[in-house]
Protein backbone atom coordinates (compact mmCIF):
# COMPACT_ATOMS: atom_id res chain seq x y z
CA UNK A 1 0.00 0.00 0.00
CA UNK A 2 2.03 2.84 -1.34
CA UNK A 3 0.73 6.30 0.08
CA UNK A 4 2.26 9.32 -0.97
CA UNK A 5 1.98 12.54 1.11
CA UNK A 6 1.72 16.01 -0.22
CA UNK A 7 3.90 18.25 2.06
CA UNK A 8 3.45 22.39 1.83
CA UNK A 9 5.91 24.96 2.99
CA UNK A 10 5.54 28.34 3.80
CA UNK A 11 9.15 30.31 3.36
CA UNK A 12 11.27 27.42 4.89
CA UNK A 13 9.15 25.60 7.25
CA UNK A 14 6.77 22.74 6.90
CA UNK A 15 3.22 23.21 7.61
CA UNK A 16 2.60 21.48 10.58
CA UNK A 17 -0.74 19.95 9.43
CA UNK A 18 0.91 18.03 6.23
CA UNK A 19 3.90 16.44 8.70
CA UNK A 20 0.89 15.55 10.71
CA UNK A 21 -0.39 13.58 7.53
CA UNK A 22 2.78 12.43 7.30
CA UNK A 23 3.22 11.11 10.51
CA UNK A 24 -0.64 9.24 10.19
CA UNK A 25 0.81 7.99 6.86
CA UNK A 26 3.57 6.34 8.87
CA UNK A 27 1.34 4.24 10.68
CA UNK A 28 -0.70 3.46 8.03
CA UNK A 29 1.73 2.57 5.29
CA UNK A 30 3.80 0.25 7.79
CA UNK A 31 6.66 2.02 8.03
CA UNK A 32 6.64 2.97 3.87
CA UNK A 33 5.77 6.30 2.91
CA UNK A 34 6.95 8.89 0.35
CA UNK A 35 6.75 12.60 0.45
CA UNK A 36 6.61 15.24 -2.12
CA UNK A 37 8.31 18.59 -1.92
CA UNK A 38 7.89 20.98 -4.78
CA UNK A 39 9.37 24.39 -5.13
CA UNK A 40 12.81 26.16 -5.37
CA UNK A 41 15.21 25.18 -3.00
CA UNK A 42 12.67 23.00 -1.25
CA UNK A 43 15.72 19.73 -0.92
CA UNK A 44 16.56 21.20 2.34
CA UNK A 45 13.59 20.44 4.00
CA UNK A 46 13.88 16.77 3.19
CA UNK A 47 15.56 15.49 6.62
CA UNK A 48 12.41 16.78 8.66
CA UNK A 49 10.21 14.93 6.73
CA UNK A 50 12.42 11.77 7.38
CA UNK A 51 11.68 12.42 11.00
CA UNK A 52 7.75 12.53 10.69
CA UNK A 53 7.96 9.25 8.61
CA UNK A 54 8.45 9.65 4.79
CA UNK A 55 11.74 6.67 3.94
CA UNK A 56 11.76 8.35 0.24
CA UNK A 57 10.76 12.43 -0.47
CA UNK A 58 10.62 12.83 -3.69
CA UNK A 59 12.27 16.47 -5.13
CA UNK A 60 10.62 18.60 -7.62
CA UNK A 61 13.17 21.70 -7.72
CA UNK A 62 12.60 24.51 -9.99
CA UNK A 63 12.23 28.45 -9.74
CA UNK A 64 9.19 28.27 -11.76
CA UNK A 65 7.42 26.16 -9.10
CA UNK A 66 8.46 28.53 -6.77
CA UNK A 67 5.08 30.34 -6.49
CA UNK A 68 2.47 28.80 -4.11
CA UNK A 69 0.63 27.82 -7.39
CA UNK A 70 -1.47 24.57 -7.66
CA UNK A 71 -1.68 23.20 -11.19
CA UNK A 72 2.03 22.87 -12.00
CA UNK A 73 1.52 20.61 -8.46
CA UNK A 74 -0.58 18.72 -10.05
CA UNK A 75 1.62 17.92 -13.27
CA UNK A 76 4.27 16.73 -10.50
CA UNK A 77 1.71 14.79 -8.41
CA UNK A 78 0.41 13.09 -11.80
CA UNK A 79 3.75 11.88 -12.95
CA UNK A 80 4.78 10.51 -9.43
CA UNK A 81 1.83 9.14 -9.17
CA UNK A 82 2.37 7.30 -12.15
CA UNK A 83 6.09 6.35 -12.19
CA UNK A 84 5.73 5.36 -8.42
CA UNK A 85 2.82 3.22 -8.34
CA UNK A 86 1.56 5.22 -5.85
CA UNK A 87 -2.33 4.13 -4.63
CA UNK A 88 -2.88 6.37 -2.27
CA UNK A 89 -2.22 10.34 -2.19
CA UNK A 90 -3.09 12.39 1.23
CA UNK A 91 -3.38 16.12 1.54
CA UNK A 92 -3.70 18.46 4.83
CA UNK A 93 -6.24 21.10 3.76
CA UNK A 94 -5.19 24.39 2.48
CA UNK A 95 -6.28 27.08 0.04
CA UNK A 96 -3.33 25.69 -1.79
CA UNK A 97 -3.76 21.90 -1.35
CA UNK A 98 -7.71 21.49 -1.75
CA UNK A 99 -6.81 23.09 -4.99
CA UNK A 100 -3.68 20.63 -5.99
CA UNK A 101 -6.11 17.35 -4.57
CA UNK A 102 -9.17 18.53 -6.91
CA UNK A 103 -7.21 19.05 -10.21
CA UNK A 104 -4.93 15.75 -9.30
CA UNK A 105 -8.33 13.60 -8.98
CA UNK A 106 -9.49 14.76 -12.58
CA UNK A 107 -6.35 14.15 -14.39
CA UNK A 108 -6.11 10.80 -12.33
CA UNK A 109 -9.95 10.32 -13.10
CA UNK A 110 -9.86 9.36 -8.91
CA UNK A 111 -12.04 9.33 -6.08
CA UNK A 112 -11.54 12.66 -3.77
CA UNK A 113 -12.76 12.52 -0.37
CA UNK A 114 -12.28 16.04 1.33
CA UNK A 115 -12.75 17.14 5.38
CA UNK A 116 -11.61 14.08 6.46
CA UNK A 117 -11.14 14.02 10.37
CA UNK A 118 -9.53 10.76 9.83
CA UNK A 119 -8.53 7.47 8.31
CA UNK A 120 -7.92 4.00 8.91
CA UNK A 121 -7.70 0.47 7.70
CA UNK A 122 -10.76 -1.31 8.37
CA UNK A 123 -10.85 -5.51 7.24
CA UNK A 124 -8.13 -4.11 4.78
CA UNK A 125 -9.70 -1.53 3.10
CA UNK A 126 -8.73 2.30 3.77
CA UNK A 127 -11.54 4.19 5.18
CA UNK A 128 -11.86 7.93 5.88
CA UNK A 129 -14.07 9.57 8.44
CA UNK A 130 -16.00 12.25 7.70
CA UNK A 131 -18.12 14.59 9.99
CA UNK A 132 -21.13 15.78 7.68
CA UNK A 133 -23.90 17.98 8.74
CA UNK A 134 -22.46 20.31 10.71
CA UNK A 135 -20.51 17.42 12.36
CA UNK A 136 -24.08 15.67 13.53
CA UNK A 137 -23.25 12.84 11.51
CA UNK A 138 -20.31 11.21 11.03
CA UNK A 139 -19.59 9.30 7.81
CA UNK A 140 -17.24 6.08 6.86
CA UNK A 141 -16.56 6.75 3.49
CA UNK A 142 -14.69 4.35 0.48
CA UNK A 143 -12.72 4.99 -2.17
CA UNK A 144 -14.09 2.81 -5.25
CA UNK A 145 -10.66 2.66 -8.01
CA UNK A 146 -7.10 4.30 -7.39
CA UNK A 147 -5.46 6.06 -6.24
CA UNK A 148 -7.38 7.24 -3.19
CA UNK A 149 -7.40 11.19 -3.19
CA UNK A 150 -8.21 12.50 0.64
CA UNK A 151 -7.59 16.01 2.07
CA UNK A 152 -7.77 15.83 5.72
CA UNK A 153 -9.15 19.15 8.03
CA UNK A 154 -6.48 20.60 9.71
CA UNK A 155 -5.50 19.50 12.81
CA UNK A 156 -6.87 15.99 12.05
CA UNK A 157 -3.25 14.64 13.53
CA UNK A 158 -1.06 15.42 15.93
CA UNK A 159 2.67 16.78 14.40
CA UNK A 160 4.66 14.21 16.20
CA UNK A 161 8.43 13.24 15.19
CA UNK A 162 8.32 9.05 14.60
CA UNK A 163 11.33 8.85 15.63
CA UNK A 164 12.55 7.87 11.82
CA UNK A 165 16.04 8.61 9.95
CA UNK A 166 17.02 9.94 6.97
CA UNK A 167 15.34 9.29 4.10
CA UNK A 168 15.73 8.33 0.32
CA UNK A 169 15.80 11.85 -1.75
CA UNK A 170 14.77 11.46 -5.40
CA UNK A 171 14.79 13.90 -7.77
CA UNK A 172 11.84 14.38 -10.22
CA UNK A 173 11.74 16.80 -13.65
CA UNK A 174 8.79 17.24 -14.86
CA UNK A 175 7.66 18.91 -18.19
CA UNK A 176 4.49 21.69 -17.76
CA UNK A 177 1.50 21.42 -19.15
CA UNK A 178 0.50 24.22 -20.95
CA UNK A 179 -2.42 25.50 -18.86
CA UNK A 180 -0.62 24.76 -15.91
CA UNK A 181 1.90 27.90 -16.70
CA UNK A 182 -1.17 30.17 -17.42
CA UNK A 183 -1.17 31.64 -13.92
CA UNK A 184 1.37 33.84 -12.55
CA UNK A 185 1.98 35.43 -9.38
CA UNK A 186 2.73 39.30 -10.14
CA UNK A 187 2.53 40.11 -6.30
CA UNK A 188 2.33 38.95 -2.31
CA UNK A 189 0.96 41.04 0.28
CA UNK A 190 2.20 38.44 3.67
CA UNK A 191 0.57 39.26 6.89
CA UNK A 192 3.24 38.64 9.55
CA UNK A 193 1.59 37.19 12.85
CA UNK A 194 3.62 37.21 15.85
CA UNK A 195 3.58 34.31 18.07
CA UNK A 196 1.80 31.07 17.04
CA UNK A 197 -0.71 30.81 13.89
CA UNK A 198 -3.85 29.66 14.42
CA UNK A 199 -3.20 26.32 12.96
CA UNK A 200 -0.73 25.82 14.69
CA UNK A 201 -1.23 26.68 18.83
CA UNK A 202 -2.33 24.41 20.92
CA UNK A 203 -4.34 26.72 23.18
CA UNK A 204 -6.73 29.15 20.82
CA UNK A 205 -8.67 32.21 22.59
CA UNK A 206 -11.27 33.28 20.59
CA UNK A 207 -13.15 36.53 21.22
CA UNK A 208 -16.87 38.03 19.48
CA UNK A 209 -18.66 40.17 19.63
CA UNK A 210 -18.92 39.95 23.22
CA UNK A 211 -15.83 42.03 23.51
CA UNK A 212 -17.87 44.88 22.79
CA UNK A 213 -15.04 47.13 21.14
CA UNK A 214 -11.82 46.44 19.13
CA UNK A 215 -9.51 47.70 21.61
CA UNK A 216 -10.80 44.68 24.23
CA UNK A 217 -9.64 42.37 22.02
CA UNK A 218 -6.35 43.25 24.02
CA UNK A 219 -8.02 40.89 26.72
CA UNK A 220 -7.95 38.28 24.20
CA UNK A 221 -4.56 38.74 23.67
CA UNK A 222 -3.68 38.89 27.59
CA UNK A 223 -5.26 35.46 28.10
CA UNK A 224 -4.26 34.03 25.23
CA UNK A 225 0.16 35.12 26.30
CA UNK A 226 -0.68 33.95 29.47
CA UNK A 227 -1.73 30.56 28.09
CA UNK A 228 0.93 30.39 25.71
CA UNK A 229 -1.57 30.84 22.89
CA UNK A 230 -2.60 32.11 19.86
CA UNK A 231 -5.95 34.44 19.48
CA UNK A 232 -8.81 33.84 16.64
CA UNK A 233 -11.84 35.35 15.91
CA UNK A 234 -15.14 35.36 14.93
CA UNK A 235 -16.10 36.25 11.25
CA UNK A 236 -18.92 39.14 12.33
CA UNK A 237 -15.43 40.95 14.47
CA UNK A 238 -13.44 40.37 11.50
CA UNK A 239 -16.20 41.60 9.21
CA UNK A 240 -16.14 44.63 10.92
CA UNK A 241 -12.51 45.13 10.65
CA UNK A 242 -11.40 44.73 14.88
CA UNK A 243 -9.37 41.52 13.86
CA UNK A 244 -7.71 40.11 10.87
CA UNK A 245 -8.77 37.90 8.10
CA UNK A 246 -6.13 35.30 8.76
CA UNK A 247 -7.35 35.04 12.38
CA UNK A 248 -10.82 34.09 11.76
CA UNK A 249 -12.24 30.32 12.62
CA UNK A 250 -15.34 29.12 11.69
CA UNK A 251 -17.22 27.63 7.90
CA UNK A 252 -15.35 30.98 5.56
CA UNK A 253 -11.82 30.91 7.91
CA UNK A 254 -10.27 28.42 9.78
CA UNK A 255 -10.97 24.70 10.89
CA UNK A 256 -9.28 24.55 14.07
CA UNK A 257 -8.72 21.13 16.71
CA UNK A 258 -6.27 23.22 19.22
CA UNK A 259 -6.16 21.38 22.84
CA UNK A 260 -7.70 24.15 24.58
CA UNK A 261 -10.16 26.57 22.73
CA UNK A 262 -11.50 29.50 25.21
CA UNK A 263 -14.31 31.36 23.89
CA UNK A 264 -14.73 35.29 24.49
CA UNK A 265 -17.87 36.44 23.98
CA UNK A 266 -19.09 34.56 21.67
CA UNK A 267 -22.29 32.86 20.81
CA UNK A 268 -21.76 30.15 19.08
CA UNK A 269 -23.43 29.98 15.51
CA UNK A 270 -23.44 27.35 13.24
CA UNK A 271 -20.44 29.25 10.81
CA UNK A 272 -18.32 29.32 14.25
CA UNK A 273 -19.02 26.28 15.47
CA UNK A 274 -17.83 24.26 12.67
CA UNK A 275 -14.25 25.54 12.82
CA UNK A 276 -13.76 24.35 16.15
CA UNK A 277 -16.11 21.88 17.69
CA UNK A 278 -13.00 19.01 17.07
CA UNK A 279 -11.32 21.45 20.16
CA UNK A 280 -10.19 19.34 22.93
CA UNK A 281 -11.34 21.19 25.46
CA UNK A 282 -13.70 24.18 24.94
CA UNK A 283 -14.31 27.19 27.39
CA UNK A 284 -16.78 29.19 27.22
CA UNK A 285 -17.09 32.92 28.84
CA UNK A 286 -20.42 34.70 27.54
CA UNK A 287 -22.87 36.68 29.68
CA UNK A 288 -25.97 35.31 27.68
CA UNK A 289 -27.25 32.21 29.45
CA UNK A 290 -28.53 30.73 26.23
CA UNK A 291 -25.47 31.21 24.16
CA UNK A 292 -25.85 28.02 21.71
CA UNK A 293 -22.03 27.80 22.59
CA UNK A 294 -22.82 26.84 25.65
CA UNK A 295 -24.16 23.29 24.19
CA UNK A 296 -20.48 22.62 23.20
CA UNK A 297 -18.37 23.46 25.74
CA UNK A 298 -16.65 21.68 28.28
CA UNK A 299 -17.00 24.72 30.51
CA UNK A 300 -19.41 27.23 30.40
CA UNK A 301 -18.96 30.12 32.36
CA UNK A 302 -21.72 32.51 32.40
CA UNK A 303 -20.63 35.89 33.22
CA UNK A 304 -19.13 39.52 32.16
CA UNK A 305 -15.79 38.51 30.48
CA UNK A 306 -14.71 41.94 31.36
CA UNK A 307 -14.89 40.93 34.84
CA UNK A 308 -13.87 37.37 34.65
CA UNK A 309 -10.73 37.93 32.14
CA UNK A 310 -8.51 40.18 33.70
CA UNK A 311 -9.05 38.25 37.03
CA UNK A 312 -7.99 34.85 35.49
CA UNK A 313 -4.87 36.46 33.78
CA UNK A 314 -3.53 37.54 37.30
CA UNK A 315 -4.65 34.06 38.47
CA UNK A 316 -2.94 32.71 35.85
CA UNK A 317 0.20 34.32 35.85
CA UNK A 318 0.74 34.07 39.53
CA UNK A 319 1.56 30.34 38.81
CA UNK A 320 4.08 30.92 36.36
CA UNK B 1 -16.89 38.74 -23.73
CA UNK B 2 -19.27 35.78 -22.00
CA UNK B 3 -18.80 35.07 -18.37
CA UNK B 4 -20.47 31.42 -17.38
CA UNK B 5 -21.56 30.91 -13.48
CA UNK B 6 -21.84 27.69 -12.48
CA UNK B 7 -24.08 27.20 -9.57
CA UNK B 8 -25.91 24.60 -7.00
CA UNK B 9 -29.56 24.21 -6.17
CA UNK B 10 -29.39 23.15 -2.48
CA UNK B 11 -32.09 22.04 0.24
CA UNK B 12 -32.83 24.64 2.40
CA UNK B 13 -33.25 24.24 6.03
CA UNK B 14 -31.40 21.62 8.40
CA UNK B 15 -30.05 19.24 6.22
CA UNK B 16 -30.96 15.18 6.51
CA UNK B 17 -29.47 12.11 5.05
CA UNK B 18 -31.12 9.99 3.58
CA UNK B 19 -30.55 5.99 5.46
CA UNK B 20 -30.88 4.39 2.11
CA UNK B 21 -28.68 5.97 -0.05
CA UNK B 22 -26.75 7.56 2.65
CA UNK B 23 -27.22 10.71 0.24
CA UNK B 24 -28.27 13.86 0.94
CA UNK B 25 -32.12 14.40 1.28
CA UNK B 26 -33.04 16.23 -1.91
CA UNK B 27 -36.22 15.99 -1.62
CA UNK B 28 -37.78 19.10 0.25
CA UNK B 29 -37.34 22.56 -0.72
CA UNK B 30 -34.29 24.30 -2.12
CA UNK B 31 -32.19 27.02 -2.68
CA UNK B 32 -29.36 29.04 -4.28
CA UNK B 33 -26.58 28.12 -2.73
CA UNK B 34 -25.48 31.57 -0.67
CA UNK B 35 -21.81 31.47 -1.90
CA UNK B 36 -22.95 31.11 -5.19
CA UNK B 37 -24.43 34.34 -5.35
CA UNK B 38 -20.91 36.31 -4.77
CA UNK B 39 -20.14 34.61 -8.12
CA UNK B 40 -23.27 35.47 -9.80
CA UNK B 41 -22.93 39.27 -8.23
CA UNK B 42 -19.32 39.61 -9.66
CA UNK B 43 -20.24 38.44 -13.02
CA UNK B 44 -22.68 40.93 -13.61
CA UNK B 45 -21.16 43.48 -11.78
CA UNK B 46 -18.18 42.77 -14.50
CA UNK B 47 -20.56 42.98 -17.07
CA UNK B 48 -22.15 46.41 -16.30
CA UNK B 49 -23.33 48.01 -19.17
CA UNK B 50 -21.57 45.47 -21.85
CA UNK B 51 -22.58 43.22 -23.74
CA UNK B 52 -21.15 40.98 -22.38
CA UNK B 53 -23.48 37.78 -21.70
CA UNK B 54 -23.70 35.99 -18.11
CA UNK B 55 -25.08 32.73 -18.70
CA UNK B 56 -25.60 30.69 -15.32
CA UNK B 57 -24.95 26.85 -15.26
CA UNK B 58 -26.34 23.76 -13.31
CA UNK B 59 -26.22 20.53 -12.42
CA UNK B 60 -28.87 18.95 -10.35
CA UNK B 61 -32.62 17.70 -10.46
CA UNK B 62 -34.89 19.31 -12.17
CA UNK B 63 -35.78 21.80 -9.29
CA UNK B 64 -32.34 23.48 -9.75
CA UNK B 65 -34.43 25.66 -12.26
CA UNK B 66 -35.54 27.66 -9.16
CA UNK B 67 -32.34 28.21 -8.63
CA UNK B 68 -30.89 29.19 -12.42
CA UNK B 69 -34.40 31.44 -12.19
CA UNK B 70 -33.54 33.66 -9.11
CA UNK B 71 -29.73 34.13 -11.00
CA UNK B 72 -32.01 35.54 -14.25
CA UNK B 73 -33.74 37.31 -11.54
CA UNK B 74 -30.49 39.14 -10.24
CA UNK B 75 -29.33 39.73 -13.88
CA UNK B 76 -28.16 36.81 -15.60
CA UNK B 77 -28.94 36.58 -19.50
CA UNK B 78 -29.38 33.08 -19.89
CA UNK B 79 -29.56 29.99 -18.27
CA UNK B 80 -28.38 26.22 -18.83
CA UNK B 81 -29.42 23.14 -16.71
CA UNK B 82 -28.15 19.78 -17.03
CA UNK B 83 -30.54 17.19 -15.32
CA UNK B 84 -30.70 13.52 -15.87
CA UNK B 85 -32.19 10.60 -13.10
CA UNK B 86 -28.33 9.23 -14.20
CA UNK B 87 -26.86 11.83 -11.87
CA UNK B 88 -28.09 11.16 -9.00
CA UNK B 89 -25.16 10.00 -6.33
CA UNK B 90 -22.34 11.55 -8.79
CA UNK B 91 -18.67 12.37 -6.82
CA UNK B 92 -16.54 14.80 -8.08
CA UNK B 93 -15.05 13.04 -10.64
CA UNK B 94 -18.71 12.58 -12.15
CA UNK B 95 -19.95 15.90 -11.31
CA UNK B 96 -16.72 18.07 -12.97
CA UNK B 97 -16.91 16.01 -16.70
CA UNK B 98 -20.61 17.03 -16.74
CA UNK B 99 -20.11 20.47 -16.07
CA UNK B 100 -16.98 20.38 -18.16
CA UNK B 101 -19.18 19.06 -20.91
CA UNK B 102 -21.44 21.41 -20.67
CA UNK B 103 -19.04 24.65 -20.25
CA UNK B 104 -17.03 23.09 -23.23
CA UNK B 105 -20.01 23.75 -25.32
CA UNK B 106 -20.39 27.89 -23.64
CA UNK B 107 -16.70 28.70 -24.47
CA UNK B 108 -16.91 31.26 -22.16
CA UNK B 109 -14.39 33.24 -21.56
CA UNK B 110 -14.54 33.28 -18.08
CA UNK B 111 -16.24 30.79 -15.98
CA UNK B 112 -16.61 31.38 -11.61
CA UNK B 113 -17.76 29.81 -8.98
CA UNK B 114 -18.61 30.53 -5.61
CA UNK B 115 -16.38 29.41 -2.72
CA UNK B 116 -18.32 26.37 -1.51
CA UNK B 117 -21.35 24.57 -1.32
CA UNK B 118 -23.20 25.15 2.06
CA UNK B 119 -24.64 21.94 1.68
CA UNK B 120 -21.78 19.34 0.96
CA UNK B 121 -19.37 21.90 2.63
CA UNK B 122 -16.97 21.44 -0.78
CA UNK B 123 -14.51 24.06 -1.63
CA UNK B 124 -12.91 22.05 -4.77
CA UNK B 125 -15.15 21.55 -7.63
CA UNK B 126 -13.75 24.47 -9.80
CA UNK B 127 -9.95 23.01 -9.78
CA UNK B 128 -11.27 20.04 -11.00
CA UNK B 129 -13.79 21.44 -13.82
CA UNK B 130 -10.77 23.56 -14.85
CA UNK B 131 -8.26 20.46 -14.83
CA UNK B 132 -11.06 19.26 -17.68
CA UNK B 133 -11.48 22.14 -19.27
CA UNK B 134 -7.55 22.31 -19.71
CA UNK B 135 -7.70 25.97 -18.49
CA UNK B 136 -5.80 28.00 -15.84
CA UNK B 137 -7.85 28.52 -12.54
CA UNK B 138 -7.64 30.79 -9.52
CA UNK B 139 -9.48 30.27 -6.24
CA UNK B 140 -10.12 32.47 -3.60
CA UNK B 141 -10.60 35.63 -5.18
CA UNK B 142 -11.20 38.53 -2.69
CA UNK B 143 -10.94 41.24 -5.80
CA UNK B 144 -10.84 40.51 -9.50
CA UNK B 145 -11.04 42.70 -12.67
CA UNK B 146 -10.35 42.03 -16.13
CA UNK B 147 -8.38 43.98 -18.44
CA UNK B 148 -6.81 43.37 -22.02
CA UNK B 149 -7.73 39.20 -22.44
CA UNK B 150 -5.73 38.82 -18.85
CA UNK B 151 -7.92 38.46 -15.50
CA UNK B 152 -6.42 39.91 -12.22
CA UNK B 153 -7.04 38.70 -9.14
CA UNK B 154 -6.30 39.23 -5.77
CA UNK B 155 -6.35 35.25 -3.52
CA UNK B 156 -7.17 35.36 0.11
CA UNK B 157 -4.73 32.63 1.58
CA UNK B 158 -3.68 31.09 5.09
CA UNK B 159 -0.60 33.86 4.58
CA UNK B 160 -2.17 36.98 3.06
CA UNK B 161 -2.72 37.80 -0.38
CA UNK B 162 -1.38 36.43 -3.50
CA UNK B 163 -1.95 38.70 -6.90
CA UNK B 164 -2.09 36.20 -9.51
CA UNK B 165 -2.92 37.07 -13.64
CA UNK B 166 -3.86 34.38 -16.11
CA UNK B 167 -4.99 35.42 -19.77
CA UNK B 168 -8.13 34.50 -20.61
CA UNK B 169 -9.87 31.80 -21.16
CA UNK B 170 -9.82 31.17 -17.12
CA UNK B 171 -11.60 29.32 -14.57
CA UNK B 172 -11.64 31.61 -10.85
CA UNK B 173 -13.87 30.92 -7.43
CA UNK B 174 -14.38 33.81 -5.66
CA UNK B 175 -14.38 34.56 -1.85
CA UNK B 176 -17.60 35.37 -0.20
CA UNK B 177 -16.16 38.53 0.90
CA UNK B 178 -15.54 39.94 -2.61
CA UNK B 179 -18.76 41.63 -2.49
CA UNK B 180 -22.38 42.17 -1.24
CA UNK B 181 -24.61 40.06 -3.59
CA UNK B 182 -27.76 42.38 -4.93
CA UNK B 183 -31.43 41.03 -3.86
CA UNK B 184 -33.63 40.54 -7.37
CA UNK B 185 -35.89 43.33 -8.31
CA UNK B 186 -39.56 43.18 -9.11
CA UNK B 187 -38.77 43.71 -12.37
CA UNK B 188 -36.00 41.40 -12.67
CA UNK B 189 -38.01 38.85 -11.03
CA UNK B 190 -41.29 39.40 -14.02
CA UNK B 191 -38.17 39.25 -16.53
CA UNK B 192 -36.14 36.25 -15.64
CA UNK B 193 -39.69 34.11 -16.90
CA UNK B 194 -39.05 35.42 -20.37
CA UNK B 195 -34.98 34.68 -20.67
CA UNK B 196 -33.70 32.13 -22.17
CA UNK B 197 -33.47 28.95 -20.53
CA UNK B 198 -31.95 25.62 -21.86
CA UNK B 199 -32.13 21.96 -20.33
CA UNK B 200 -29.97 19.64 -21.02
CA UNK B 201 -29.71 16.14 -20.78
CA UNK B 202 -26.70 13.97 -20.29
CA UNK B 203 -27.06 12.04 -24.20
CA UNK B 204 -27.23 16.20 -25.30
CA UNK B 205 -23.65 16.70 -23.28
CA UNK B 206 -22.19 13.30 -25.02
CA UNK B 207 -21.66 12.12 -21.55
CA UNK B 208 -22.26 8.28 -20.85
CA UNK B 209 -24.82 7.33 -18.22
CA UNK B 210 -21.95 4.88 -16.77
CA UNK B 211 -19.33 7.78 -15.97
CA UNK B 212 -21.59 9.41 -13.95
CA UNK B 213 -23.93 9.13 -11.18
CA UNK B 214 -22.82 6.36 -8.69
CA UNK B 215 -22.00 4.31 -11.25
CA UNK B 216 -19.72 6.63 -12.44
CA UNK B 217 -18.00 8.02 -9.18
CA UNK B 218 -15.11 6.92 -7.67
CA UNK B 219 -16.01 7.70 -4.09
CA UNK B 220 -18.73 5.95 -1.73
CA UNK B 221 -20.63 6.31 1.77
CA UNK B 222 -19.97 3.07 3.32
CA UNK B 223 -21.80 3.90 7.05
CA UNK B 224 -23.29 6.93 8.74
CA UNK B 225 -22.54 7.05 12.43
CA UNK B 226 -22.51 9.21 15.56
CA UNK B 227 -19.85 11.68 16.45
CA UNK B 228 -18.04 10.51 19.70
CA UNK B 229 -20.58 12.66 22.12
CA UNK B 230 -18.30 15.43 24.35
CA UNK B 231 -17.71 14.69 27.92
CA UNK B 232 -20.01 15.55 31.01
CA UNK B 233 -19.95 19.24 30.54
CA UNK B 234 -20.15 22.19 33.10
CA UNK B 235 -21.50 25.15 33.81
CA UNK B 236 -20.81 27.99 36.33
CA UNK B 237 -22.59 31.30 36.45
CA UNK B 238 -21.86 34.51 38.25
CA UNK B 239 -18.55 36.99 38.15
CA UNK B 240 -17.28 36.08 42.01
CA UNK B 241 -15.45 33.16 41.71
CA UNK B 242 -15.40 32.60 38.01
CA UNK B 243 -11.86 33.02 38.09
CA UNK B 244 -10.80 30.65 40.08
CA UNK B 245 -13.14 27.74 38.63
CA UNK B 246 -11.56 28.07 35.35
CA UNK B 247 -8.17 27.86 36.41
CA UNK B 248 -9.03 24.75 38.56
CA UNK B 249 -10.75 23.24 35.78
CA UNK B 250 -7.60 23.84 33.55
CA UNK B 251 -5.84 22.41 36.47
CA UNK B 252 -7.64 19.86 36.43
CA UNK B 253 -7.44 18.72 32.80
CA UNK B 254 -3.74 19.16 32.92
CA UNK B 255 -3.58 22.15 30.81
CA UNK B 256 -1.92 24.50 32.62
Amino acid sequence: MPILVFLEHHGNELQKGSLGVLAKAAQLGGGEVAAVLVGANVKALAAEAGTFGATTVHVAEDPSLEPPLPQARVDVLAKIVRDGGYDTVLFANSVLASDIASGLAARLDAGLNWDLADIALQDGKLVGKRPALQDSVLADVGWKTEPRIALFRSGSFDATPTGGGEPKVEDVAVELEEHSRGAKVVGQELEESSGPSIEDADVIVAGGRGLGSPDKFTLAEELARALGGAVGATRAVVDAGWYPYATQIGQTGKTVSPKLYVALGISGAIQHKVGMQSSNVIVAINKDANAPIFEFSDLGVVGDLHEIVPKLVELLNQRT
Amino acid sequence: MKIAVCVKHVPEGSSKLDPGSKRLDRSGEGALNQFDANAIEEALRLKGDSDTEVVVVSMGPEKAADSLRKALAMGADRAVLVTDDALAGSDLAATSKVLAAALERESADLVLFGQQSSDGDGAVLWAAVAERLRRPVISQAAELSIAGGTVHVKRQTEFGYDVIEAALPAVVSVSDAINEPRYPSLKGIMGAKKKPSETLSLSDLGVAAGEVGEAGSKTEVLALGSPPARGDARKIEGDANAAQAIVDFLAEKRLI
